[in-house]
């Protein structure tokens, strides 16, 4: 079943650049292979990582980034991406509350700067327990209490088990965050304080969220379309110690951006575990326990705001 | 209803005509205006600047707005309790507090609608619950419930108002023009005969039945808003018994208050007795022990076990910031009825008109205690949020709107009395001549 001619291969991107063929119904102009797009492969390699799960090696000649897709319809998008089933692994060991996951998900989905959809915890399970630093965004639940409570199907479940908000569908009753035991929606009480450098995309769509819409609710999207574009999410992209892990349940890999594995094995092997799962909300999100650490918890502290650290201190 | 009998019909009807506003009927319409018109200006500004007026934010999402729709639910309760209830029962001692009753219904339902649009973030787009209602979310039942409940209670005004309106258009002169059009438009159909009466009849008793399991379903629904959801304090079995105990109590409780000032300022002393007060005082009590019961189920076994969720929340509603508050509810609300009632002297006019007002008053911040401390204590810690976030205390412009929704529906009840006998004129006369007959 080995098939070595890479340009019929859809790629799990490592996060840098798409490959060529993946866009499928691409005109022939727009093919890299066709005579006047000849290229000269440089000699450079670069490892990708197929669907198979398997690191194949790609001259980087042959890599072109994606052109800019326009936003997908409201319909596109509450339906999702055919055959995908996305999950996110967070690994805590490697956290130590550098909080760029979070700044970089604010600015691009230009979040009021008051609020944010990924929050970095500082936990500590029980008297005597060790703390720890947790990223926590939305869950994506397959059973999403959200979704259950919504009266106007403004939020809703995709097949590709995403869980979006369509903004311009929400009437802004606040129940959906009431029914979120993970508190991760944040309501736009007032315009999004954010300033527009120019070059942000216009065009409101369920999948990119932006602009914020005043008198509805928002929260993480796990960026669906950066997922169209081949690459991964702000947050995974953005995190220096490689916390997040994003991939496809389906395709059974999960990748931070340079280290990838099998979904199935690193849960296995590291034991990852689901917050809140007695609720039964069955989260997508998985959580590694902090073993092993990288940092100790106290570096972490020096990115606390102030009211956060009495809290922490109590 | 002894002393009815010394009266003679015409009399009675005089009695219970209604009347122009007297100077404190002027005095209190304007104030009761004067809040609504702040209240109206408040909501402007909240229109005009978005839901960052309120003092709500991501954690304490609901306030008292909110609690302020479930206090107007459970105060519409009381139609269905008197009027429909206590008719199928036979209980005939509740007949002049009937249309009391049912205004207060009526209005309250009114304003229940309201203030939840007011709460919405995009109130323009209030249709889209009728264009994409999906019918799993617990806010669509309770939109078809309260609907429901807001067009059999309008029925049950309606419909016994007829006869009395064929007696108020005997009074052309006293009515001025305008209200004389307004009852001809109302009720000119009605002649009062037999058939009509039989019909009426049998369509009151249909209507009777059918409000009571709407009544229940409207405040079980509102309090599966809460009880739907994990949060600890509102993940509870016993929510629906809970509110509805507690809901009857308090239009119980609406009805004194009103029934004391009807009273007063309409000299209803030969309809509205001492007898009334007494009885009421009586189903005070029950009702305060019934909701008792149910607030010893929804606090004793929890606080037995103290789990770690439900710990935050219950130790800050005993001992914490908000336990000032709860212990005036519990004992204002509800030790304080049972004990002052149990007594023949508590169940005076005067007393019982004190104690009612204490009763609506502590339900409606028990209603607040019920929203707001929950959403204080969420799963997750609350860290990564600007200081405000972690408290909530209305805004100005959240008590004008939430008191102006009150004054609005007290404003509708005055009106209501001013153009149409509060106490129903013809079934007090059928009534006399039963009783005479006997
Ligand atoms: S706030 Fe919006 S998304 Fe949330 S339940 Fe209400 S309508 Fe649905």
């Amino acid at each position: 079943m080995e098939n070595k001619d890479t340009s019929r291969r859809d790629f799990l991107l490592t996060g840098i650049l798409a490959t060529t063929a993946i866009v499928a119904g691409c005109s022939d102009k727009k093919n890299p292979f066709t005579p006047e797009d000849t290229v000269t492969p440089s000699g450079k390699k670069v490892k990708l990582l197929s669907v198979d799960g398997e690191i194949i090696e790609v001259d980087e000649a042959f890599l072109k980034p994606v052109p800019h897709v326009p936003p997908v319809s409201i319909d596109e998008s509450r339906r999702g991406i055919a055959g995908k089933k996305f999950v996110m692994v967070i690994d805590l060991a490697k956290c130590k509350n550098l909080k760029k996951c979070q700044s970089a998900c604010n600015h691009m989905h230009q979040v009021h700067s008051s609020q944010n959809w990924l929050k970095v915890y500082a936990m500590e399970d029980a008297d005597h327990t060790a703390p720890y630093w947790q990223p926590t965004q939305c869950m994506h639940c397959d059973e999403p209490p959200c979704v259950k409570v919504c009266p106007v199907d403004a939020t809703f479940k995709r097949e590709d088990g995403i869980v979006l908000i369509d903004n311009e569908r929400c009437i802004g009753c606040r129940f959906c965050m009431a029914a979120c035991p993970y508190s991760s929606r944040v309501f736009n009480w007032e315009p999004s304080d954010y300033k527009p450098t120019g070059d942000e995309e216009k065009i409101y769509s369920p999948e990119n969220s932006i602009p914020q819409k005043v008198g509805t609710v928002s929260k993480c999207d796990f960026c669906p379309d950066r997922h169209r574009e081949g690459k991964l999410p702000y947050c995974v992209e953005a995190c220096p110690n490689g916390v997040f892990y994003f991939g496809d349940i389906n395709e059974d890999t999960v990748t931070n951006g340079s280290e990838t594995f099998r979904f199935s094995e690193l849960i296995k092997d590291k034991a990852g575990y689901k917050l809140m799962e007695d609720l039964g909300t069955k989260p997508s999100v998985y959580y590694l326990p902090p073993v092993n650490r990288s940092f100790p918890f106290e570096n972490g502290l020096e990115n606390e705001n102030e009211t956060d650290k009495k809290l922490i201190a109590k | 209803m002894e002393k009815l009998s010394s009266l003679t019909p015409e009399q009675i009807t005089q009695d219970l005509l209604p009347k122009k506003f007297g100077k404190w009927g002027k005095i209190w319409t304007a104030i009761l205006i004067a809040i609504c018109l702040i209240g109206a200006y408040a909501y402007y500004r909240q229109i005009r600047y978005g839901l960052v007026v309120t003092n709500m934010r991501d954690y304490v999402s609901w306030g008292i707005y909110i609690s302020n729709f479930v206090f107007f639910v459970a105060i519409s309760l009381v139609g269905s309790l008197i009027t429909a209830i206590f008719r199928l029962a036979n209980i005939e001692w509740a007949t002049p507090l009937t249309r009391i009753a049912e205004i207060i219904a009526v209005s309250a339902i009114v304003f229940a609608s309201l203030i939840i649009i007011v709460d919405m973030g995009r109130p323009e787009r209030f249709m889209y619950l009728f264009l994409y209602g999906r019918i799993q979310s617990p806010i669509m039942w309770d939109v078809i419930v309260i609907m429901t409940y807001f067009c059999i209670s309008l029925l049950l005004l309606y419909m016994p108002l007829l006869p009395d309106l064929k007696i108020l258009l005997k009074f052309k002169e006293k009515s001025g023009n305008a209200l004389h059009k307004l009852y001809r438009f109302q009720g000119s159909f009605w002649q009062g005969t037999k058939a009509q009466f039989k019909i009426s009849e049998k369509a009151i008793t249909i209507l009777c039945v059918a409000i009571i399991p709407v009544a229940f379903s409207i405040h079980t629904v509102t309090s599966w808003l809460f009880a739907t959801t994990y949060r600890p304090g509102w993940d509870s079995t016993n929510f629906g018994a809970y509110f509805i105990s507690g809901a009857f109590l308090v239009g119980a409780g609406g009805v004194v208050v009103a029934m004391y000032i009807f009273r007063k300022f309409y000299h209803l002393e030969k309809y509205i007795t001492e007898l009334h007060f007494d009885k009421m005082g009586k189903l005070l009590v029950m009702l305060s022990l019934l909701y008792l019961y149910f607030n010893i189920n929804e606090f004793m076994t929890p606080a037995f076990k103290m789990k770690k969720s439900e710990a935050g929340h219950l130790n800050e509603l005993f001992s914490g910031t908000y336990a000032p508050m709860f212990w005036f509810a519990i004992i204002g609300g509800l030790i304080v009825p049972i004990i002052g009632l149990l007594f023949k002297k508590g169940r005076k006019p005067l007393p019982m008109f004190v104690i009612a007002i204490l009763v609506v008053v502590c339900a409606w911040f028990k209603r607040y205690l019920i929203v707001t401390p929950t959403l204080l204590h969420p799963f997750m810690p609350m860290q990564e949020v600007p200081a405000s976030y972690h408290h909530y205390f209305p805004s100005w412009e959240e008590w004008a709107i939430a008191m102006g929704s009150l004054a609005g529906a007290l404003l509708i009840i005055t009106f209501f009395a001013r153009i149409y006998p509060i106490i129903p004129i013809q079934e007090t006369l059928t009534e006399k001549n039963e009783a005479e007959k006997l």
